[in-house]
């Protein structure tokens, strides 16, 4: 038996405990003066669950971190100034032109500064996969039900940090002063102003004057660099706080509950995954900056009000307002000789507003119509919440629209099409095209509802084809693993819709907090579960195992007689014969 | 003076452009003008004229505009890109493979600039910045691309890849567009471009906007692949089917390998 693990004897002198390693004594150095050990100790071994989408939130994290990286890189060149000067520097198309020192720093770090474009390019395709992987976090959040009690304001807090990280990358954009950002700019300038009343006003106090002006790059500089990554770090914290402080859904499954989160620790596992991930994250970020071109801001030229460019479009995060802009008809009301621009405040204003307050709302919507005030740690599957899966996809259907309406131009030369046709189109799909994909989509998961009853009940099927005696077919059909069977069947009932339309229960007492909202409260939980499949109760999964049984034996046994096959097609009579029962 | 300028056109056409053709380089204007009319007879004049005076349909629509005046420059432009003859008439004239060979071009051109004088087709040394020292080929190169950014991006797109026009029209890409057809086009405006006449963009600086052109043919892309110089749209799509696509692949890999370890469980 190897002891040397434990002991370095065995024999008749004692043993001596082994010198500290190094990282030990520095350990216990730390801990003296810190105190870290009993916090470590506990946070250390954390459990989180396994599942791949639950990394999604991670993409944003690391690319976060690569983006604090690349752009503590590029303030160390960049100049935020609107000063104007003659750019003397190695790109020779531009050589001699007048430009702002905001345009000339951003060319030095493109072509002077030793890796700078790269570090631009990263910079830049970080910020777009930021903001994505936050909008595919929030998918799975919504879609798994992980917003739900006790976790609704740290959807809030996500919310706030989609909003943030979409109004960071257009500050970002914004600042190199080229044709294509100062364009940003100036149609930025033209939804300001589009507010009633105060709008020319609110446009004079952030551009310090008559648009352009010389103070909008060193604004956006600050908001950049300093408010916005601020609030972003204050909110990222706050939001991995409350991760910890709720810990991690799970999925269900055997020995998963409410009230434990099965899974590995941080150490070692998990600080490997993440630690990996980081890098994983840095690398693709890199592969991107290094191969795929970004914001080629010499081919745009320095910003001048005077020249615009085909295919000016915002980041892809901005696309789909400037899509509802693209598609808006053209809207005015004249009062009193002034001007409300319905055409533009609509689609740039009140729609992306009013989106957000919908996405921040959603968790308190779905609570105050399915009345659930329970917390909930486990996650469910998309399928057994059908009105609500539907609902997201309809949203997502009319973001995709909206995305395709920004891209009108590109989509017209590429597909040869014609750019009126695809706005016609789009005006109608924007609002029919959310309701079809969520007709599609909650009578789809409703399907899958039933086929996972299905199979709970008459087992999955095998692939194994039976030939009865009399020479029919039947696929053998087997049951579940207990496993699985129990993750199906993990997930709650929904809860009866008590109560008649009035806010009265079956016996027409008043529901105690029936209020005036109380009748159509009522009417929308009835259809919020309107059609969905409830999982088989004890009974129905004992008949159904006992009859999958029953047809198990009639398969395999032999029934009794021969059959030739013949009694059915006229060759003989049938009088005596039954037709196998499957 | 107009006969002369024609013959002079027609020289200078037969002498630069048409060089391979030996056989015709001796033949007369008169002759290039009569082949021409051949040709536009059979294959032009059923839209424009037989006398290039174009025509129109019984409710007043233009079928084929008239060629009086439209210049040599057009006739090479549009047939020499295989605009012309149109396959059919719509938003969009379709760049088709060219339907005539280049002394037939020639000679279509020459009847055309009979009708009435137009611009002509220009020579090498107007759109070439050869003859210029470096100095003045990067003060013109840099002055092209800040007429070219006021001028024609806000069609055209930044760094020419095209752009979308009203009801399925577009302006075209010029990355493949030949240097003498883009001069061309600014001076006769083709479809529903502005011509450029020289008091417009005097000549010197319609060279300088095709030297630019041509200087980002030349240029490295100095970022890595550009994604089709189409800005914003397809950047996006790169971030998210490439970068987004690789990072959850990421993501499905890391979370589908669990803890593994090759050590034996120490027995104490």
């Amino acid at each position: 038996m190897d002891t040397s693990k434990v002991a370095n004897s065995n024999t008749t002198t004692a043993a001596t405990p082994a010198k500290p390693s190094r990282a030990a004594a520095a350990a216990t150095w730390a801990d003296e003066r810190l105190g870290i050990a009993s916090m470590a100790k506990k946070n250390l071994r954390k459990v989180f669950p396994d599942h791949w989408s639950f990394m999604l939130g991670e993409i944003a994290l690391w690319s976060f971190v690569v983006l604090l990286l690349t752009g503590v890189f590029l303030t160390l060149w960049f100049t935020p100034s609107m000063g104007e000067v003659q750019y003397n520097g190695t790109y020779e198309q531009l050589r001699g032109v007048h430009m702002s020192e905001a345009f000339a720093s951003t060319l030095r770090i493109s072509f002077d500064v030793r890796g700078g474009l790269l570090m631009r390019q990263m910079h830049h395709w970080a910020a777009m996969l930021f903001v994505a992987s936050m909008m595919v976090h929030l998918l799975r959040v919504f879609f798994t039900g992980a917003y739900r009690k006790p976790r609704e304001l740290n959807w809030v807090i996500g919310s706030l940090l989609l909003l943030l990280g979409t109004l960071e990358g257009f500050t970002g954009y914004s600042l190199p002063d080229d044709l294509l950002s100062g364009t940003g700019i100036r149609a930025a300038d033209g939804f300001i102003k589009a507010s009633p009343v105060v709008g020319t006003y609110m446009s004079f106090f952030l551009f310090g004057g008559e648009f352009p002006g010389e103070s909008i790059i060193p604004r956006l500089y600050t908001i950049h660099v300093l408010l916005i990554p601020g609030l972003l770090l204050a909110l990222i914290a706050a939001h991995m706080l409350l991760l910890v402080y709720h810990k991690h859904t799970q999925w269900p499954g055997p020995g998963r509950t409410e009230k434990n989160v099965v899974g590995f620790p941080m150490l070692p596992v998990y600080a490997a995954k993440a630690g990996g991930f980081f890098f994983i994250v840095f690398g693709v970020t890199a592969l991107l900056g290094g191969l795929l071109s970004i914001n080629p801001v010499w081919k745009y030229g320095p910003y001048d009000p005077s020249k615009v460019t085909a295919g000016s479009q915002p980041d892809w995060y901005m696309g789909w307002p400037d899509g509802a802009l693209r598609i808006m008809p053209g809207l005015e009301t004249h009062i009193w000789g002034y001007t409300i621009s319905w055409n533009v405040m609509l689609p740039i204003l009140v729609l992306p507003l009013l989106m957000f307050t919908i996405l921040m709302l959603l968790p308190f919507i779905d609570a105050w119509i399915t009345g659930d005030k329970r917390e909930h740690h486990l996650l469910e599957r998309p399928r057994n919440a059908p009105t609500r899966t539907a609902l997201m996809v309809a949203l997502m259907t009319m973001y995709g629209l909206f995305w395709i309406a920004g891209g009108n131009d590109i989509i017209a030369i590429k597909l040869h099409s014609s750019i009126n046709q695809i706005t016609y189109f789009l005006r109608m799909a924007v609002f029919v095209g959310p309701v079809i994909a969520f007709l599609i989509t909650r009578r789809w998961c409703i399907a899958l509802q039933r086929k996972d009853n299905e199979t709970l009940l008459h087992g999955y099927e095998t692939g194994i084809i039976m030939r009865s005696p009399e020479g029919g077919y039947t696929e053998r059909h087997l049951p579940l693993p207990e496993s699985r069977a129990y993750t199906l069947t993990a997930r709650e009932r929904d809860p009866s819709i008590n109560g008649g339309p009035e806010g009265t229960d079956a016996n027409g007492i008043p529901a105690p907090d029936a209020g005036r909202l109380a009748g159509f409260r009522h009417r929308v939980r009835t259809l919020w579960y309107a059609d969905n499949v409830q999982k088989p109760t004890v009974a129905e999964l004992e008949e159904g195992h006992h009859h999958a049984e029953h047809e198990h034996e009639l398969q395999e046994g032999v029934e009794g007689h021969a059959a030739d096959g013949h009694q059915f097609d006229g060759h003989h009579l049938v009088e005596d014969e039954t037709l196998g029962r499957h | 003076m107009i006969i002369a300028g024609l013959l002079l056109t027609g020289g200078i056409f037969t002498a630069v452009v048409n060089t391979t053709a030996q056989a015709d380089s001796t033949s007369s204007n008169e002759e290039l003008v009569a082949q021409g009319r051949d040709l536009f007879l059979v294959s032009c004049s059923f839209c424009h004229g037989q006398n290039g005076e174009g025509i129109r349909s019984e409710n007043g629509n233009q079928i084929g505009p008239p060629l009086v005046g439209v210049g040599a420059a057009a006739v090479d432009f549009q047939v020499g890109t295989g605009r012309m003859p149109l396959a059919q008439p719509g938003a969009q004239d379709q760049v088709k493979p060219v339907a005539f060979d280049d002394d037939e071009i020639a000679a279509l051109a020459a009847y055309v600039a009979s009708l009435g004088p137009g611009p002509a087709i220009p020579d090498e040394s107007d759109y070439s910045i050869e003859g210029l020292s470096d100095k003045e080929r990067e003060a013109a190169i840099s002055r092209g691309g800040q007429i070219f950014l006021t001028n024609c991006t806000a069609c055209h797109n930044f760094q020419g890849s095209g752009g979308a026009m009203p009801h399925g029209g577009k302006a075209p890409s010029l990355s493949e567009t030949s240097p003498r057809h883009i001069y061309e086009a600014m001076l006769t405006g083709p479809g529903q471009m502005d011509s450029f006449s020289n008091g417009n963009l005097s000549p010197d600086e319609k060279r300088d906007v095709i030297a630019y052109l041509v200087s980002l043919r030349d240029m490295p892309e100095y970022g890595g692949f550009g994604l089709g110089g189409l800005g914003p749209v397809v950047e996006g799509l790169a971030a998210w089917l490439v970068g987004l696509g690789l990072l959850v692949g990421a993501a499905v890999w890391i979370a589908a390998h669990t803890t593994r370890t090759s050590k034996k469980k120490v027995d104490a």
